[in-house]
């Protein structure tokens, strides 16, 4: 609030309304992790107010506290000027506090009206609920354009409707100061500016908004006010008109950072994996992959965009061996592989096929093993670590250090434990790994998933490096913008298919975002994301 | 035709009393189940129900208040299960085998203790046990062919337990897909974060689904020492809690496959005994102990999924911590 507007509502007489939330020095341990420290917040009612971090700068424990999900070790409370105890979400959704969660709160095998009961079923028998509940989404949708089979189970509905289900959970309970966990993580970019509208018709009607984020993008497209969160610590508060992606970025990562990697253009060498008609089926028989083609060349990144869960994991899956190819071919280096022809990933390893996969702390590494250890994972019969039988720790220890020094892991200690490095680090030492092998093709999956701005702005060097020493590069990311700083071609999945091409200097982002929700961008003049979600 | 037809019809009869402490802990297995809490304790909740139930009776000569008892302790052989794995979230694997050898030793000591017949109770006299209910008009009826058949020799004249049993299947499937706390059950049997989000305790809403679980095996425990049996036995459960388990598994988690299933076994063991040394056409004897194993190969069978996939609560077995 500025002194101007203090000055007018004191000429006035009257009482400005209190901030629909206030958090005065909030503390909130975990062990040894101060997650939350001195944490003062106010929320004007009727805003959308943001709070932008790096993972792990305490923003979600924040708002859990918020949600009563866990209790403050200390600090106070305050709604609507009234200082509350949250003990329990029980106690938050009295308040008026509601949650969309970034992992959804949704029972997948229950109707959405089940889901959007759960917790005021409105007497023991459900008879009257149902039919009450039924009339209240009817007029939710009506007001706000949320439309929903309230018959439909959670499961079938695509994850934009999911995300729907949540925030008409939310309202259903009368909330009016609503938070968002990373909302648009999920999204294609026009089911994101969908839910914008929506979160903005909220804000008219007077519904307090808390938008949790790591994208610049979004707050600047959407907020009042920002609150810039690091190390567990709220560094700074902001108008959002008062201030730009550059001074947000400083503020979260504490120092200065360049936003694009320095992308240049480089003609493409001869072609190195070369994939036809693959197609896949999963346990349950359905098909995950359906005639995928394409050409990798040496010395090209190649971006695979898309929404999550269409495809994209399971290509990787098959080409670095871990699914077996069941139709189509994969030549690579001179060698075929099809449903015959089978390859593991120490064999495809050995013929220069390297795998950064979209999972570290599954596929990556092997969270208790120490720092040296994980760093030859997958190279453990090579020299690297050793000859012979035994693996020789003293080499593997010495190499490892050098590569933490390479690659600017913090700690450098190579006999750390591997999940006791923050996100960042873990994803170096992966990506280390890899490329130090000299892969002539290295498939990478969502290699900054979970990784704050500085690492990402490191391992895009290193890939955009990588290429220029003519390794190929397979980039698959749900991260459009990352597809788009670093890829020389980008294709789009959808629902296992790939439904478009387009070269670095060509890419559009409502283009791709259409082909993501699987539009044909020539046909969607008239065509709203609503309808792309219900389809 | 009645010639014809009574043999088959005792069969159903016998079925109909051996399904019985089968289907009341399928049911308890259920809600247990469905709650997220895997209930392999349901053998030692029946075993000292049947204890405590043939116990009190004989000494206070009150079937009811064996009756119970028999809840009492089965509630508390349950509470034992979930402080265990609900409050300190243990294995329930583990927690419930427990429970199981607990029940085995502890009846047998305290029988041994108190009625020094080796582990048995006294004998039980007739009014210290469950006495068959006739349905009205069972006589009347009898002579109407085919249906008077059916009312007076298969559903007349079975102890009341065998009647709550029956009446516990709609029941228990009302409770679970009608009411509030069943839609509570259910969610929190698959994603328990779902529930604690609505402002719901995970906790509180667990220990409900298994004490209500230890009152379903305390009266099949009742049933099994003072109205199926006329005392109590050591082991005298002889693992129905386990084949239970397996029926409620193989009716998929489902109250009235759950049942059918519970009969399917019934059957088997009712006609096992009932073809006992009967010469059969081409194969000769009647091998019992093959027709006694069918109920288990069938779980395994249908575990293997032949059937179709039995899939569980998700979030079976897991105890619920918050992140961090």
């Amino acid at each position: 609030m500025t002194g101007q507007d203090t000055h007018h509502g004191m000429r006035g007489g009257d009482v400005s309304p209190p901030p629909a939330v206030e958090l005065r020095r909030i503390n909130k341990r975990f062990g040894r992790v101060h997650a939350n420290r001195d944490i003062d917040l106010t929320i004007d009612a009727g805003t959308i107010t943001g709070i932008i971090g790096e993972n792990g700068a305490g923003k979600s424990t924040l708002v859990s506290i918020l949600y009563g999900f866990y209790s403050a070790d200390s600090g106070d409370i305050l709604i609507d000027g009234t200082p509350v105890a949250l003990t329990s979400t029980a106690d938050a959704i009295r308040c008026g506090i509601g949650m969309v969660h970034q992992h959804f709160m949704l029972v997948p095998t229950m109707s959405v009206l089940d889901n959007v009961m759960l917790g005021r079923e409105g007497g023991f028998t459900l008879t009257d609920g149902i039919s009450k509940t039924r009339k209240r989404l009817a007029q939710l949708s009506e007001d706000y354009g949320l439309e929903i089979d309230p018959d439909a189970l959670v499961q079938d509905l695509p994850v934009g409707l999911q995300q729907r289900v949540e925030i008409l959970k939310a309202l259903l309970r009368g909330a009016r100061i609503l938070i968002l966990d990373e909302p648009t993580g999920v999204l294609t970019p026009q089911e994101a500016d969908r839910l914008f509208e929506i979160l903005r018709m909220l804000k008219q009607d007077g519904v307090t908004i808390l938008l949790i984020t790591h994208k610049l993008r979004e707050i600047m497209a959407i907020t009042d006010d920002v609150n810039v969160m690091r190390h567990g610590q709220m560094v700074a508060h902001r108008k959002t008109k008062d201030t730009n992606r550059e001074d947000l970025a400083r503020l979260m990562v504490g120092r200065d950072v360049l936003f694009t990697a320095k992308y240049h253009e480089k003609e493409p060498g001869a072609p190195i994996l070369e994939i036809d008609a693959l197609t896949h089926h999963d346990s349950r028989g359905s098909t995950v992959l359906s005639d995928i083609s394409f050409t990798l060349r040496a010395g090209e990144i190649l971006g695979i965009a898309g929404v999550s869960g269409n495809g994209q994991s399971q290509l990787l899956d098959v080409l670095s061996g871990i699914e077996p190819v069941q139709e189509g071919t994969i030549r690579v280096a001179g060698e075929v592989i099809d449903s015959r022809n089978r390859r593991d990933p120490t064999a495809l390893r050995q013929v220069g096929v390297a795998h950064i996969p979209e999972d570290r702390h599954h596929r990556g590494l092997v969270l208790p093993f120490s720092a040296a250890e994980s760093s030859i994972l997958g190279y453990h019969l090579t020299d690297v670590a050793g000859s012979g039988l035994f693996l020789d720790l003293q080499k593997i220890e010495a190499r490892c250090a050098d590569l933490m020094q390479r690659y600017d892991v913090r700690p450098p200690d190579p006999q750390w434990r591997s999940g006791g490095f923050s996100g960042g680090n873990q994803q170096k030492i992966v990506v280390a790994r890899e490329i130090a092998a000299s892969p002539q093709v290295l498939l990478v999956g969502q290699p900054t998933r979970g990784v704050d701005i500085g690492a990402i702005e490191f391992i895009h060097k290193e890939l955009l490096a990588a290429r220029d020493r003519g390794c190929a590069i397979l980039l698959v990311s749900v991260e459009l913008d990352e597809i788009m700083a670093l890829s020389d071609r980008i294709l789009v999945m959808n629902a296992g298919r790939i439904v478009g091409e387009t070269a670095h200097g060509e890419a559009d982002p409502n283009r791709i975002g259409l082909m993501m929700a699987g539009i044909d961008p020539n046909n969607a003049r008239d065509i709203t994301v609503q309808e792309t979600g219900a389809a | 035709m009645n010639e014809v037809l009574l043999p088959f019809i005792l069969t159903l009869d016998a079925t109909l009393r051996l399904a019985t402490p089968l289907i009341l802990c399928a049911m308890a297995g259920l809600l247990s189940e469905r709650s997220g809490i895997i209930d392999i304790s349901l053998e030692g909740k029946l075993l000292s129900g049947a204890f405590a139930a043939a116990a009190v009776s004989t000494v206070t000569g009150n079937v009811y208040m064996g009756l119970g008892m028999a809840i009492v302790v089965s509630v508390a052989m349950a509470l034992i299960h979930g402080f265990a794995c609900i409050t300190h979230r243990g294995n329930q694997i583990i927690s419930g085998l427990a429970v199981n050898i607990l029940a085995s030793g502890l009846t047998v000591t305290i029988g041994f203790a108190a009625f020094r017949q080796g582990g048995q109770t006294p004998p039980l006299s007739a009014d210290e046990r469950f006495g068959p209910i006739i349905l009205p008009f069972a006589d009347a009826l009898r002579d109407v062919p085919l249906i008077g058949l059916l009312y007076s020799e298969l559903l007349s004249g079975h102890k009341l337990i065998v009647y709550i049993a029956l009446i516990s299947v709609p029941l228990v499937a009302w409770l679970l897909f009608k009411t509030r706390f069943g839609l509570r059950l259910r969610a929190v049997g698959e994603v328990p974060e779902a529930v604690d989000s609505a402002g719901i305790s995970v906790t509180w809403l667990r220990y409900r689904a298994i004490i209500l679980a230890g009152i379903l095996c305390g009266i099949a425990g009742a049933y099994l020492s003072t109205a199926h049996g006329a005392g109590f036995v050591r082991e005298m459960s002889a693992g129905k809690g386990y084949i239970a388990l397996a029926a409620m598994i193989f009716g998929k988690w489902r109250p009235w496959s759950a049942m059918g299933a519970c009969l399917l076994f019934g059957f088997l063991e009712a006609a096992s005994s009932r073809m006992q040394g009967v010469e059969l056409p081409l194969i000769g004897q009647t091998p019992v102990d093959l027709i006694l194993i069918l109920p288990y190969i069938l779980t395994v069978v249908l575990l293997a999924g032949f059937f179709g996939r039995a899939v569980p609560p998700k979030a079976i077995g897991e105890p619920y911590v918050k992140e961090h």
